[in-house]
């Protein structure tokens, strides 16, 4: 009977004292939190993707509570969530969430092995920013693609992939959440975050190449030359530049008339998500795609790439 | 002309690979195998022809079959290294099925568990000797004595391990009169797991490990010196406690010191953090085997510094080119 | 015997050319200078299109203090001002030189007389580090960091000695071994120059002992030179990195970057630097040619060439009896440190100090295994690195981890992916890592400067 008796007693009292202890602990080093960064952090996707520059969605979510003091969400922006989370997010904090178009990744180069011939063989570590280190990569283009796939391991919501075929990255539009980690990732720089686009309609330079004409033709059959056909095509609209050598659509004034995509003597400007038209050739004629946004993008690029 | 190949540097390769090292070790383990053979004759081949099959068995149909793998790393010699060491820490006399179960803890459990090669904490041959010692206490400490050349024709024997607990157990120094001499434990006519007996063999092997440079000298010196120390301080504290050489020539030491410790994976990577190592598992084991259940420290010493070695490896850095010592 | 204290390597030497004296390359039919033969900023070219160029003409001016001018070797005309394919495998801004006839400047000294410094009296410091800079002098080794940064040290700091680096550890390479056997009296002088430049009383020459002859050779010379002492130091890889040197000569140790070795009092200089600052000073000639080594196991006749920069590497291949057969890559530099080339076209530069040329199954990597944590690159790394974790960080992207187990000391001699028995891209996951670390911290430092 005594044996259980002390049993308990000292159970009782290391479990008393083990209270105590925890009791005061949690006063004394307790840190305050705002309550509303966990009900901030509720509302988020929680994929830590790490696209609004925060570390991760508990980051996002203390810098949208601070921001919150200024009284203006307009610098943050979950991309994954888009626009719906960012009301919420408003919402728990008294504010109006700005509008912020959704954006997605857009792989700026073509060059498939037809169109840019790999001259030589990497060996190696299998990363694009390690082959980058060797200079020109297997290709002859400094710009383009290397197709290790640095980016598919950067995304981590599965959107983009490296095209075994063809070497090249491609973007899922269906999944890509536009949180740029791919483009923060890509060595070269070619994958741009460009607005989703009405029914994710866009018009894109689909190339990086900034070498002199002469030379990107010798580099890559799909290469921009920076000849500037598009920019005459565009002057009503001004909606085109021609930088190093290299063209580019400005999105927010590009009226989608695609007189530059016929114009370009390289096939180097692709429309996305546009209904296919009217066959001028008996090409492999796409049937009209009941979801623009879900349309495989590999069949129009082969497509300039045999014309 | 081909394609020209580029690669950032180094372009050239000093020619080591993983085979190299693992047949290298299985290499530095014939004598110790051929010592078995002559003293446990039949016994010690079906145990360790069993032992070796099963591993080897079990890595390649656990990569093949519940890991998905399509490359397959059953050549690469590390299950049939960790066949052998099992083999070699169990009695010759020990039933098939036993080894079998053996066998799948050791690759299953020790190893493949944690990602295969090179990912597993713990030493693999060592998990699955554990596992039968707890599981088959009887099977796992009735040696049979060194000679009896059958497989099941056991005649058990006390090893000079049991013969020391018993001494301290007992307090009872005289009890250590009927250890085996030096020299005889030296050589291995004495009782024991297998592989364990012969100490000269497996100091050859190791000596050629070190040759080889398959492994450095850090772990078996500072391992043997500690335990020689602590044995020879309890040893003058009183004499119930065996003499140091003895104690080092005893049981799994030799076996563990020179080549389970020594395991590449389950090691620090400093020679810093492997004196460390290899000092506590001396320790440990000279605790064990004098105040301990078990006869037998020396397994136990190394699983427990295995799970040390993430820490070891922590704190334990090389020195820095050009680093100011503060 | 002396060596460096930490880690090192022993790969095979396969020095094939070794008795191979050095011989005078041809002109080619048109040269290609980079105007990138050296670290910091570009040079400028001063030349265009159309223009007439002789042997020592300037073709590019020197983009900043940390930079070089690039001379011409050839003489001729100027085809075209143009992106061209350089040693980097990337394209970037040359000068091409069409070839006509050898017509040199007429103020370089062409006779091949020794001018010892007694002769030249009129020589001081400072004229000395003026010549440098103006000849264009570069680190041969292939470093290619500008010579006359190196001779003038920062305000504050006092250098004790000149060490000559005349290990060449690298395997295949003989440039320097043969430079020595054939220069001796030059490069003793050259060392003199530099000694007088950074006003020291001291110079060391560095040779491993695979050279025994370069030794014998060079010790006999310098009884000549009583403050200039020849020391041989055991064979080990990488002996030649800066820091490992001068620990294995003087036995002291840069600390980890940003310290230089100026902080240990030690200005080391390559062999063929020294000779190159012996032509420019004495013989007012700038650097316009070197030794280049041509080998590989399949190479016909492994040579060791006299050859004008902006030759292509494709004829130094050609003198050297072709490209072989199963080419299955071509190095520029060392198979330890050098660069693999994308092609034959590049032309030779500053820091070309060899072209080895591997057959395709010497030149493919192994299968890569995983680690199995046998600690052998951690007992390789000269620089007491731990490099299976560094490039494990890498890998995973953790930056911090890198930075604070110190991935900025590494100085990519690749010893770790060469003892590697699992084969594991090591340098590759590390120079990443590296790579990124410094960025980190130069952008880091940019944002502690602007809040300020």
């Amino acid at each position: 009977m005594s044996v259980i008796l002390i049993a308990v007693i000292v159970l009782g009292l290391v479990g008393l004292i083990s209270a105590v202890v925890l009791f005061v602990a949690s006063k004394k080093f307790a840190v305050y939190e705002d309550p509303r960064i966990k009900q901030v952090g509720e509302v988020l996707p929680q994929a830590n993707c790490g696209g609004c520059g925060y570390p991760g969605c508990s980051g996002f979510a203390a810098a949208c509570v601070k921001a919150s003091e200024s009284g203006s969400l307009s610098d943050l922006n979950c991309a994954p969530g888009g626009q719906k989370v960012m009301e919420q997010v408003a919402a728990i904090l008294g504010l109006q969430a700005s509008a912020a178009a959704p954006k997605v990744a857009v792989v700026r180069c073509q060059g498939t092995c037809d169109a840019r011939p790999h001259g030589v063989e990497f060996d190696g570590a299998h990363s694009c920013r390690i082959q980058n280190m060797t200079g020109m990569g297997e290709t002859q283009c400094l710009y383009g693609c290397l197709g290790e796939g640095d980016c598919e391991h950067a995304c981590l919501f599965g959107a983009i992939r490296v095209n075994p075929v063809t070497r090249i990255a491609e973007v899922d539009e269906s999944k890509c959440t536009g949180c740029g980690a791919c483009a923060k990732t890509c060595p070269r720089g070619i994958i741009e975050l460009r607005p989703q686009g009405p029914k994710g309609r866009k018009v894109v330079v689909l190339c990086n190449n900034k070498d002199k004409g002469a030379l990107a033709t010798k580099e890559c059959k799909v290469s921009c030359i920076g000849c500037g056909k598009c920019v005459k095509t565009c002057e009503k609209f001004e909606a085109i530049t021609l930088g190093t050598n290299l063209a580019h659509i400005d999105p927010d004034k590009c009226k989608m008339c695609l007189k530059c995509v016929e114009a370009c003597p390289r096939g180097a400007i692709k429309a996305f998500n546009f209904p296919p038209r009217k066959p001028r050739t008996e090409g492999p004629a796409a049937p009209a795609a009941p979801k623009p946004v879900a349309a495989p993008q590999v069949e129009p690029v082969k497509k300039e790439a045999e014309a | 002309m081909n394609k020209l190949i580029v690669s950032l540097s180094p372009h050239v390769h000093s020619g080591d690979s993983v085979e190299k090292n693992m047949y290298g070790v299985v290499i530095a383990l014939v004598p110790a195998l051929l010592c078995s053979l002559w003293f446990f004759g039949m016994g010690a081949a079906v145990v360790l022809l069993t032992s070796v099959c099963a591993c080897v068995f079990f890595e390649w149909a656990i990569g093949r079959f519940i890991l998905g793998r399509k490359e397959l790393t059953v050549t690469d010699g590390s299950a049939v290294l960790t066949g052998l060491l099992l083999g070699f820490n169990l009695p010759s006399n020990l039933p098939v099925w036993i080894i079998i179960i053996g066998a799948l803890v050791a690759i299953g459990v020790g190893k493949m568990t944690f990602g295969g090669l090179g990912q597993n904490p713990f030493n693999p041959a060592l998990v699955g000797r554990v596992f039968l010692l707890i599981s088959f206490p009887v099977a796992m400490t009735s040696w049979p004595e060194s000679g009896s050349m059958g497989y099941s024709d056991a005649v058990t024997g006390a090893t000079p391990l049991f013969i020391m607990s018993q001494a301290i157990s007992n307090q009872d120094a005289s009890l250590l009169a009927e250890l085996p001499s030096a020299l005889d434990m030296l050589i291995g006519r004495t009782g024991g797991s297998l592989g364990e007996v012969s100490a000269l063999a497996l100091m050859l092997g190791c000596c050629y490990m070190i040759w080889k440079k398959i492994i450095t000298w850090h772990i078996p010196v500072s391992i043997l010196c500690t335990v020689f120390v602590l044995a020879g301080l309890l040893h003058l504290v009183s004499p119930v406690y065996a003499d140091p050489v003895s104690v080092v020539l005893s049981g799994g030491l030799m076996l563990g010191a020179c080549f389970m410790a020594t395991d590449y994976v389950t090691s620090p990577m400093t020679p810093g953090g492997q004196i460390i190592y290899g000092v506590a598992i001396g320790f440990l084991t000279v605790v064990i085997r004098a105040w301990g259940a078990y006869p037998e420290g020396m397994s136990f010493a190394i699983l427990i510094m295995n799970a040390f070695v993430p820490l070891i490896n922590t704190y334990c850095k090389p020195k820095l080119f050009g680093e100011v010592k503060k | 015997m002396k060596t460096f204290r930490i880690g090192g390597v022993h790969p095979a030497e396969n020095k094939l050319s070794a008795a191979a004296p050095i011989r005078e390359a041809a002109l080619p039919k048109q040269a290609v200078f980079s105007m990138f033969q050296h670290i910091g900023a570009p040079a400028v070219p001063v030349v265009k299109k159309g223009d007439k160029v002789k042997v020592g003409t300037l073709l590019g001016e020197a983009g900043g203090f940390v930079s070089a001018p690039v001379y011409s070797s050839v003489s001729g005309t100027v085809s075209k001002v143009d992106v061209a394919l350089d040693a980097s495998d990337t394209r970037r801004m040359a000068v091409y030189v069409d070839v006509e006839g050898d017509e040199w400047e007429e103020s370089i000294d062409r006779s091949t007389d020794l001018v010892k410094l007694s002769d030249r009296p009129d020589l001081d410091a400072k004229t000395i580090v003026e010549k440098v800079k103006q000849a264009g002098i570069v680190g041969m080794g292939g470093a290619t960091f500008p010579t006359h940064v190196k001779l003038s040290p920062p305000p504050g700091q006092k250098a004790e000695c000149v060490i000559i680096n005349a290990v060449e550890c690298e395997p295949y390479l003989t440039a320097d071994h043969r430079l020595m056997m054939e220069k001796a009296d030059e490069i003793l002088v050259g060392i003199q120059l530099l000694m007088k430049a950074v006003g020291v009383e001291k110079g060391y020459v560095g040779i491993e002992m695979n050279k025994p002859d370069a030794i014998t050779l060079m010790q006999k010379k310098a009884e000549k030179y009583p403050n200039i002492e020849i020391v041989p130091l055991k064979v080990k890889y990488p002996q030649g990195g800066e820091k490992q040197l001068i620990d294995a000569v003087i036995g002291r140790q840069v600390p980890a970057p940003p310290a230089i070795p100026i902080n240990v009092g030690a200005v080391v200089q390559n062999v063929g630097t020294a000779f190159a600052v012996y032509e420019a000073v004495m013989k007012n000639k700038p650097l316009i040619a070197r030794v280049i080594t041509v080998t590989g196991k399949s190479v016909k006749q492994p040579s060791n060439l006299w050859a004008r920069l902006g030759t292509p590497f494709r004829q130094l291949i050609d003198e050297c009896g072709g490209l072989p057969e199963d080419t299955g890559k071509v190095i520029g530099g060392g198979p330890m440190m050098g660069k693999a080339l994308i092609s034959l076209d590049i032309p030779m530069t500053k820091g070309s100090s060899g072209l080895l040329i591997m057959n395709g199954q010497e030149a493919r990597r192994g299968e890569t295994r995983p680690c199995i944590r046998c600690a052998k690159c951690v007992s390789a790394c000269p620089m007491g690195l731990e490099p299976f974790l560094l490039s494990a960080l890498s890998s995973q992207h953790m930056w911090d981890g890198a930075e604070k187990n110190n991935i900025t000391s590494c100085i990519e001699c690749g010893s770790c992916a060469f003892t590697c028995p699992s084969h594991r891209p090591l340098l590759d996951m590390i120079r990443l890592g590296k790579t990124t670390v410094m960025g980190i911290i130069k952008t880091r430092a940019a944002e502690n400067a602007a809040k300020k």
